[in-house]
């Protein structure tokens, strides 16, 4: 038996984005050189959805782009081997602009990190900046979001699920706690 | 011959299963000074009998033994073991050495090390051809004069047809066989295993069928010209078989033989073996029907002889690329439990017709005078376990070659113990050196 | 999957994976740093025991690009020509710790020989007669871009079928797949059991081509000429060769494959590979991806257990 607490239902997310997109375009004075990166892959709806939200306040969107971080993974060794999607960056979306990645939970850090990575290979951003929808906490490493849909102290064990209407059929996230005497 | 413990044997209990007696039935056997002996011998040592059977002078007379010249792969010493453990009392090898038995003198010290050995009757084949280079006849007459029984190429075949002829006319006044491996080496060029689906599935060369019966055909129709004697080795397509009926139609002297391989597996074991060139052998493995046509040519009697073809290699050589790799199969020591599985697991053949093919049916081809287990003839039988189940393990093997892609399969039947003149040379799989 | 041995039983649905994993790692050639950290510290060997620049510069490429570090190991000048057998110079490899092994040979089924001597994975680059799977990967990939879904299509092979192992792989990718596959050429040349497996077999080119959409024509060998299977390249051209004539027999809107290097003017026309039609560069490029998403595949991930 799972014990599940929702955190944010569609409103909620609906809210969060709209906030984001307000935060994104104030702090960098316009949406002049600043494009999205959507990570792989709840990171890339919501990166679209945060994008059209922009063209609802600024009147045009933002640039965005996909990205899977698969093949810059730290852990692939420990991990089955697992597919990856394709990824739509080019040099123009990089180079000097201010790129706000997207991504649906920020854990650890490391898929931060590794998509970082992967940025730097197709140009020299200005700037990189993170937006995330939930901020569980447990970093790993030294890397913080610069925009946070809602920040949810979460134990190890438990699961942060985030569901998006483009993926999963409905927009909700909730949080699982393994009870007693189950194993995750 | 063979050695100086002279003892007596009561075997006692036996199933005797006698071809050259055409005699199947329980009956104790004495042996006496290397001999079978007519009456009860009173300090005759008792062998229990129980459940085996008893078949005299097991013959294969299709061996390789690489020695002179290449006794890495083989010697005399390890062959004949070989050929102990495996139930067999008498071969004939090959003269494919180095150098090529191709004269009286090398004949003679086949004979005279095998005597030493004292572990089986080494009835040498001569050479056709000096050198087996196929240009000029070697001295077949004076081969015979020293024991040879018969004359091969073997593993070239003739392929001049001149060369042939003269040949098997001269077989004719040697009275001895002409042995050929029948092949069209241009036909069988770049060949590594039997062309069909599967050597087209896995890109191997092919050696078509047709590369063996086209040459068979020929070699037929010179037996009919010269009446010769012409004995056909690991027959193996079905154009020789066609070949073989139309020689014995017209009454021509024309033999053959067929490898336990070519009965028990198919060229599906190549794609099994996954390219392990334990599979590879000349003629190569045939598909299941040219299988089914080969079977059938032995239960009819068209073959009356079963040959292993036995042809050891190294292990470092039988690990090579399947192209570069050698030819032939380790037989010997899984001979004997193949055709029974094969022939009597399956009710193919009656064990009376199953051991002719390995006894009179060789002796026959060979012109060799046996007269079965009847006093006074050399002591020279196996007891054979039939219900036994073992799995081919080579690392057990006498032979040097473990090459066999027999390995790991099971069979039922073996031998249990071999006597040659009267002395064991095989006791429970352990040779008696 | 440990290795990549061979097409021929592939399941359809690891053909698929392969096929839209390189798809989706082809961005990486237009990519300004290509470099990736994906297989950073593997080392991998490519064993050229036969010549053949093109396919060891694909792999080469690919495996750098994915951040592995590669070794090439030719005949000429290794151990293998002091007479250490093939078998001692990859186990000495592994010993200096190589992470997986490339390999091209001359004869067929080595690389499934060498399979069984190594404890890391081995791809094989072309084996003989036998199979070259990447190639017939990267075929059915460039088709799928060009014409979408392979399973619709009719595709001929154009050649010396029988000593091809680009045909032999294409065959079971583009059957895999569900395509349907004709073979053409010289009755020498053409391996006949292949209809038992459901693929058309026939010698006359303008019967093979009526209704195809994709044309692969394999190269034509010289030792052909002087192994007495065909006459001559002349007489070959006229028969079997790809003009704007016989292309006239294809589709309209078909394509044309060849795994090069071309006898341009022998087994194919410049006209045609220098047209639109012929989608030889597309095969070039996607030998890189294909190669990546192999290494990607046997190397991304814990070891698959056997």
């Amino acid at each position: 038996m799972k014990n599940i607490a929702l955190l944010l239902d569609s409103d909620a997310i609906r809210r969060a984005l709209m906030r984001i997109a307000h935060e994104i375009v104030e702090r960098n004075h316009g949406l002049d050189g600043v494009s999205l990166v959507g990570i792989r892959r709840r990171g890339v709806p919501l990166a679209k959805r945060v994008a059209a939200n922009i063209a609802l306040i600024e009147g045009a969107a933002p640039p965005t782009g996909v990205l899977d971080i698969g093949l810059y993974r730290d852990d692939r060794e420990q991990r089955p081997f697992s597919a990856i999607d394709a990824t739509s960056l080019n040099p123009g979306l990089i180079n000097g602009r201010v790129v706000v990645l997207v991504d649906d939970v920020l854990f650890t850090g490391r898929t931060v990190r590794a998509a970082m990575d992967a940025v730097s290979d197709f140009g020299r951003p200005q700037a990189i900046q993170l937006a995330v929808l939930i901020d569980r906490g447990h970093r790993e490493l030294p890397i913080r979001a610069d925009y946070v849909g809602k920040n949810v102290p979460t134990a190890r064990a438990e699961q942060v699920r985030v569901e998006l209407e483009e993926v999963d059929g409905a927009d909700q996230v909730y949080l699982e706690r393994a009870s007693e005497g189950d194993e995750s | 011959m063979m050695n100086s413990e002279r003892t007596a044997y009561r075997i006692q209990g036996a199933r005797v299963i006698d071809p050259f007696r055409n005699f199947d039935g329980v009956t104790d056997v004495w042996v006496k000074d290397g001999r079978i002996a007519g009456q009860p011998e009173p300090d005759a040592e008792v062998v229990n009998g129980d459940g085996l059977w008893l078949v005299p002078r097991l013959l294969d007379m299709h061996v390789h033994f690489r020695d002179p010249g290449l006794e890495y792969k083989e010697d005399l010493e390890s062959g004949s073991k070989a050929a102990a453990a495996g139930g067999f009392t008498a071969v004939c090898t090959m003269p494919n050495t180095q150098p090529v038995i191709d004269i009286p003198s090398l004949v003679q010290w086949q004979i005279e090390r095998s005597r030493q050995l004292g572990l089986v009757r080494i009835w040498p084949i001569g050479a056709i051809t000096k050198g087996e280079a196929g240009r000029e006849l070697a001295e077949m007459y004076q081969m015979a004069q020293a024991g040879a029984v018969g004359f091969s190429d073997d593993g070239h075949p003739v392929a001049d047809s001149r060369l042939m002829r003269a040949a098997l006319s001269y077989s004719a006044a040697v009275g001895k066989p002409i042995i050929q491996h029948a092949e069209d080496s241009r036909l069988a060029l770049g060949g590594v295993m039997h062309e069909g689906a599967v050597s087209q599935q896995m890109g191997l060369g092919g050696i078509p069928a047709e590369a063996e019966s086209v040459m068979v055909w020929r070699d037929v129709e010179l037996a009919g010209l010269t009446q010769g004697i012409l004995h056909v080795a690991h027959i193996s397509s079905p154009g020789s078989l066609e070949a073989l009926r139309y020689a014995r139609n017209r009454g021509l002297r024309v033999t053959a033989e067929i490898a336990p391989h070519h009965l028990f597996l198919t060229d599906e074991a190549v794609r099994e073996w996954n390219y392990s060139p334990l599979t590879k052998v000349n003629p190569p493995l045939r598909p299941a029907q040219v299988q089914q046509a080969l079977i059938d040519a032995v239960r009819s009697g068209l073959v009356g002889v079963l040959a292993s073809d036995h042809a050891p290699h190294h292990a470092d050589e039988k690990a090579a690329p399947y192209d570069e790799a050698p030819f032939g199969i380790s037989g010997l020591e899984t001979f004997l439990g193949s055709v029974i599985t094969l022939f009597l697991g399956q009710g193919l053949l009656s064990p009376l017709e199953l051991f002719a093919k390995i006894t009179s049916g060789p002796h026959d081809v060979l012109r060799v005078a046996y007269g079965g287990l009847v006093p006074g003839q050399e002591a020279d039988l196996t007891l054979i376990d039939p219900r036994v189940q073992w799995t081919v393990d080579p690392r057990t093997f006498y032979s040097k070659g473990r090459n066999t892609p027999l390995e790991g399969s099971r069979l039922t039947g073996r031998a249990v113990a071999t006597m040659v003149g009267g002395r064991f040379t095989m006791r429970d799989q352990e040779v008696l050196g | 999957m440990r290795d990549l041995l061979a097409l021929q039983n592939l399941p359809a649905q690891d053909i698929r994976d392969i096929l839209d994993l390189s798809q989706n790692l082809g961005e990486i050639l237009d990519r300004p740093i290509k470099k990736l950290p994906t297989l950073r510290g593997k080392a991998i060997v490519n064993l050229f025991f036969e010549p053949s620049t093109r396919t060891r510069n694909s792999f080469e490429l690919a495996a750098k690009y994915l951040g592995a570090d590669v070794i090439n190991v030719q005949k000429s000048g290794s151990s293998v020509e002091k007479g250490e057998t093939l078998w001692d110079t990859a186990t000495n490899l592994r010993q200096m710790g190589i992470d997986a092994a490339i390999i091209r040979h001359q004869v067929s089924g080595v690389p499934e020989q060498l399979a069984g001597v190594l404890d890391v994975p081995v791809i094989n680059a072309g084996d003989g007669s036998h199979e070259h799977p990447t190639q017939g990967l990267l075929d059915v990939l460039t088709l799928r871009q060009a014409k979408g879904d392979v399973g619709q299509l009719k595709v001929a092979i154009v050649g010396d079928v029988l000593h091809s192992r680009v045909a032999r792989s294409d065959i079971w990718a583009m059957r895999a797949l569900g395509a349907q596959v004709v073979l053409i050429g010289p009755a020498s040349l053409l391996p006949e059991s292949y209809r038992e497996l459901g693929v058309e077999v026939t010698t006359d080119l303008r019967e093979g081509l009526a209704g195809v959409d994709a044309v692969q024509v394999l190269r034509l060998q010289k030792e052909r000429q002087s192994g007495g299977e065909i006459p001559s390249q002349w007489e070959y051209r006229a028969r079997w060769g790809l003009t704007a004539e016989s292309l006239g027999w294809a589709k309209p809107d078909a394509v044309v494959l060849h795994p090069g290097p071309q006898n341009r003017g022998v087994e194919i026309d410049s006209d045609i590979l220098d047209s639109e039609r012929a989608l030889v560069r597309q095969q070039v490029r996607n030998g890189v991806a294909v190669r990546m998403a192999v290494l990607f595949r046997l190397l991304g991930g814990a070891h698959d257990e056997q």
